[in-house]
């Protein structure tokens, strides 16, 4: 296994295990306000502080990162949910099917992605989950495009015309012949969409349309952190930190799988 | 290639049309009634079924897309909903604020980007190099929101350098403007820095390998110019077309970062109008963004058309 490939794992794992367990080992409870303890820096009894409202910073960034994750996550398994089906069938079928989606996937990227999150956002009261819903539909597209072109290489492969030749249907062909093998590219793409995904959904949060208070993911944390960021810097250094060692963990998955699923990249990585 | 940019083009003023509608679509079904928002939650029915009336809002999508779509062909925005101001003016203060950020900040990534790059091939695999590496990569690795929010801790809480946010016009004196312009510049420069300098850094490293420095070396040059002269002027083609790829980039970067240090630009007009459901300022300015995105990727595509050949024609000579 590639060195980066278990530095990520491990980093990832951690940050998942810690936040999957945060009920359980989240030292004080994450919404109990108390005015007594308000700002109280890093402690042996508070490790990373107390907030405005005298929560300890541990036990919300715990359960922030729940939060976070399942909101990359949830938006990563939408847009392959969408996008894998339109690519397979644009990469397949071709022709006007495969210009017209290619078309409306040129339309949806000529904004940048958090501009049509916002857009999409702005139609309903902000909730995490629909923050999930609208990062997942900014990259249908760019899973889409991801998808389309490994069907256009495996299209023509001896398989697949043995396969038509046996006058398999086209979704057979599509799901049972293409799919199987068109997947190890779209788990890196995939795999890396994920960080882009909390990455995009944090800043929509941390603009308002995420998560609601009381409950908090990362973005939101350090968006309410920012009013007191001269006297408790602490409350948002630590929901940003642990930020940045996810997406650093996950973008190390991304290069360990690329590599080991594509030797012939090992080369050029080195050179990068 | 004429050819192929009118194309492009052509594609481009599809894809704005197509973005135009999805707005109007996406603002059409949202809750809220715009003259409701006009005139407060305590209006009388009466008055705002008038100002639905005048406002056309009862009439079909497609006739309020039509009627807004040829007004703005002749160059009237309409009017802001909620500033009582046209949206023309407005728009273009709020874009040449933004121009002078996103442009500072562009200066600044091609400048030290490549800078960083070169130090780095030349350091391959030793210190100096790795720390440049994990320096950029920090970069990209956190997001603007949280970068802004150092940079406001360290230059205007801790050191009191500069202003936490805000903005004063030029006229307020050149060094009242530049203080609360270095900050949101710090960040989106630091923010995007990573993509040039790696590039920048994998092409020298090519570059300085190949046959035609070795050959400039050989010739008893001295480093400087062979790094300069012979290596860089080849291994700034790649990073050329990645530098009009940033321009696009920064068009999303600015939205966070104009929020954040309250920097009355186009990324914070936009979410403006969005929060506030302020269509014709949203209209437009989307559009404005999405024709700027557009023309930056097209730029970038024609660039590197452009440069390839050449990029082939100095391996080959060499």
């Amino acid at each position: 296994m590639p060195a980066q490939l278990k530095a990520g794992l491990a980093i990832v794992g951690a940050i998942v295990l810690l936040s999957l367990l945060a009920p359980w080992i989240a030292p004080h409870p994450w919404d109990t306000i108390s005015i007594r303890t308000r700002f109280q820096p890093p402690s042996t009894t508070y490790w990373f502080g107390t907030d405005d409202y005298g929560r300890d910073v541990l036990s919300r960034l715990l359960m922030g990162g729940r939060l976070s994750l399942a909101m990359g996550i949830g938006a990563t398994v939408i847009s392959v949910l969408f996008g894998v089906p339109v690519g397979l069938i644009a990469g397949y079928v071709g022709g006007k099917v495969d210009e017209v989606l290619m078309r409306i996937a040129d339309v949806l990227m000529a904004v940048p992605a958090i501009m049509l999150g916002l857009l999409v956002l702005a139609v309903t009261p902000p909730a995490l989950w629909k923050t999930a819903v609208a990062v997942g539909f900014v990259y249908v597209p760019l899973i889409a495009r991801v998808a389309r072109s490994v069907t256009l290489g495996l299209a023509n492969v001896e398989f697949v015309e043995a396969a038509r030749a046996r006058a398999e249907s086209a979704a057979h062909i599509l799901f049972r012949e293409i799919l199987p093998n068109a997947w190890p590219p779209l788990i890196v793409e995939a795999s890396l969409r994920v960080t882009y995904a909390i990455l995009l959904g944090s800043a929509l949060s941390f603009l308002g349309l995420g998560a609601q208070p009381p409950s908090s993911d990362w973005g939101l944390m350090i968006s309410e952190a920012r009013a007191f960021i001269d006297r408790a810097p602490w409350i948002a250094l630590a929901p940003g930190l642990a930020m940045c060692l996810l997406v650093i963990g996950i973008n190390l998955i991304g290069d360990g799988l690329r590599e080991r699923l594509d030797p012939r990249l090992k080369s050029q990585l080195a050179r990068v | 290639m004429a050819g192929y940019v009118l194309r492009r083009l052509f594609l481009i003023v599809l894809v704005l049309v197509a973005v135009s509608l999805l707005v109007f679509t996406i603002t059409s079904i949202l809750p809220a009634s715009v003259a409701h928002l006009i005139l407060g939650p305590f209006a009388p029915p009466e008055q705002v079924k008038a100002l639905e009336l005048k406002l056309g809002l009862n009439d079909p999508i497609l006739v309020q897309y039509w009627r807004w779509a040829t007004r703005f062909m002749m160059g009237d925005f309409g009017e802001s909903m909620l500033m009582n101001r046209p949206v023309a003016p407005l728009l273009a203060e709020a874009v040449q604020r933004s121009a002078t950020l996103t442009i500072s900040a562009f200066v600044l990534i091609a400048l030290i980007g490549v800078s960083l790059g070169v130090i780095a091939a030349l350091h391959h695999n030793r210190p100096l190099d790795h720390a440049v590496s994990v320096a950029t990569y920090l970069g990209i690795a956190v997001p603007e929101f949280f970068w802004s929010i150092v940079v406001i801790l360290v230059f205007a809480a801790y050191l009191g350098w500069l202003p936490a946010s805000g903005y004063e016009p030029l006229s307020a004196g050149f060094s009242v403007w530049l203080k609360h312009l270095i900050a949101p510049t710090i960040t989106l420069v630091f923010a995007h820095l990573a993509h040039v300098s790696r590039l920048t850094r994998s092409s020298m490293i090519e570059v300085l390998a190949s046959p035609y420095v070795t050959a400039a070396r050989a010739k008893g040059l001295p480093e400087r110019a062979v790094v300069i002269r012979h290596a860089l002027r080849n291994a700034l083609l790649p990073t050329i077309t990645v530098l009009a790829l940033d321009i696009g980039r920064l068009m999303g970067g600015i939205v966070v970062i104009e929020t954040v240090f309250a920097y009355p630009g186009l990324g914070r007009l936009l979410v403006f109008s969005i929060q506030q459901r302020d269509l014709p300022t949203l209209q437009a300015a989307i559009l404005v963004v999405a024709a700027i995105y557009a023309c930056a990727n097209l730029c970038a595509d024609l660039l590197y058309a452009w440069l390839n050949p050449k990029i082939r024609y100095g391996r080959t000579v060499a």
